[in-house]
């Protein structure tokens, strides 16, 4: 399953400057785990010393926050996006 | 007496359980959440928007515009009602539903910019808004408005000085314009040049600690000062968050994330100091506009 990372701009600075890329997953976690293995600089500010997602980290597909489906066990299909912000400001809701 | 004559003058309290471990040192904050519109940030606006009305570039037929994570936005917004001024705020499309409802019911607008980008993102496109019909808008831009530090300088400064009886050792505090930590370490060394201003940083690029502004990897705003801080720590998004619940549950302080960051710190270096130190951080706004985030449903 290819799915497209949405790299925020904190980050790109670790992903090569790219604001984007592709990795293999047939779920959000093993989708941001390729990313992370990609671009291992970038692991340590996603996930927490127990290889948790760090819980200000917010990801959607789409419209959709994970953490209102099945978290990081949430199913992603080929071609979706996934983008990853930082809940700066307390945002749970829909953005 | 308007709602912008009560700005300011806040209570300087003390941390007495969160600090109760410290021997002979004090824990001090400056209880920001009591201005009206629940921020520290009603001291820049406030002095940036009447600045504006002074100088005759901020009249009635303008609209205030300008780039905002929520605080600075939410004081424009309540002061621009009181002045009768329409308000545009451009804002990452993550801010808390809570931030965007408090802005629209003082009848202020708001544009939404790419959650990627985050403030940067705001700031560019508040900017670019402003140069597209310069004659229709009021820009603070508070990142590069020295009237932002000056605020602080003349304000806040003093009454953590007034406050302390001239006891503070220490000011430390996080930055999003830099214009509280700039201002108030300015004047507190102009007060005492032994005083030691040390600058809070969240510990990386991607953080939860809202309104704080990680300077390596943001557009450096034109006021901050790197010179006045004597040292800068870093704090995580997950200490900020526990020490945010700590606050409320043992001090009875609802305030926000930043505030907790700024209080983590604080705690840490008072650990480091000796008796006699006094050392006074910042509790920049109200709990109340982050309830929606799940971090205060955690025990510990």
């Amino acid at each position: 399953m290819a799915v497209t990372i949405l790299i925020p701009t904190a980050l790109r600075v670790f992903a090569g400057v790219q604001a984007e890329v592709t990795v293999e997953g047939d779920t959000a976690g093993r989708a941001i785990e390729a990313f992370a293995d990609k671009f291992p600089d970038i692991r340590q500010h996603l996930f927490d010393e127990n290889n948790a997602l760090r819980s200000f980290v917010n990801v959607y597909i789409g419209e959709k926050n994970i953490k209102t489906v099945n978290g990081l066990d949430t199913p992603v299909r080929d071609g979706d996006a996934l983008m990853l912000v930082p809940a700066i400001a307390g945002g749970t809701g829909a953005i | 007496m308007s709602i912008l004559d009560v700005v300011g003058n806040t209570p300087l309290l003390a941390l007495e359980k969160i600090g109760a471990d410290l021997p002979g040192v004090r824990l001090l904050a400056k209880a920001e959440f009591y201005n009206p519109s629940g921020s520290v940030k009603d001291r820049a606006a406030r002095a940036m928007l009447l600045s504006g009305r002074k100088n005759g570039l901020l009249t009635n037929e303008k609209t205030i515009i300008d780039a905002t994570s929520g605080n600075t936005g939410i004081a424009y917004a309540m002061m621009g009602a009181a002045l009768g001024c329409g308000v545009t705020l451009y804002m990452p499309g993550n801010a808390s539903v809570e931030r965007k409802n408090i802005i629209l019911s003082y009848g202020a607008r708001i544009v939404e910019t790419e959650p990627l980008e985050s403030s940067d993102g705001a700031y560019l496109a508040a900017k670019k808004a402003y140069e597209s019909d310069p004659e229709r808008y009021f820009y603070p831009d508070q990142y590069n408005n020295a009237v932002n530090v000056q605020a602080h300088y003349e304000g806040t400064g003093v009454e953590i000085w007034e406050q302390s009886a001239g006891a503070v050792t220490h000011f430390i505090t996080g930055m999003g314009t830099s214009g509280t930590f700039t201002g108030v370490s300015r004047r507190l060394k102009d007060y005492n040049g032994s005083i030691q201003t040390v600058a809070v940083q969240p510990d990386s690029p991607l953080h939860g600690i809202e309104g704080t502004k990680h300077m390596a990897s943001t557009i450096r705003p034109g006021i901050y000062d790197e010179g006045v801080a004597d040292a800068v720590v870093r704090v995580s998004t997950e200490d900020a968050y526990a020490m945010t619940r700590r606050l409320a549950r043992e001090e009875g302080l609802l305030v926000g994330i930043s505030s907790g960051a700024n209080v983590h710190a604080a705690l840490s270096l008072a650990r480091t100091l000796s008796g006699g130190a006094v050392v006074v951080t910042v509790l920049c706004d109200t709990g109340t506009r982050y309830l929606s985030d799940s971090f205060w449903r955690e025990k510990a």
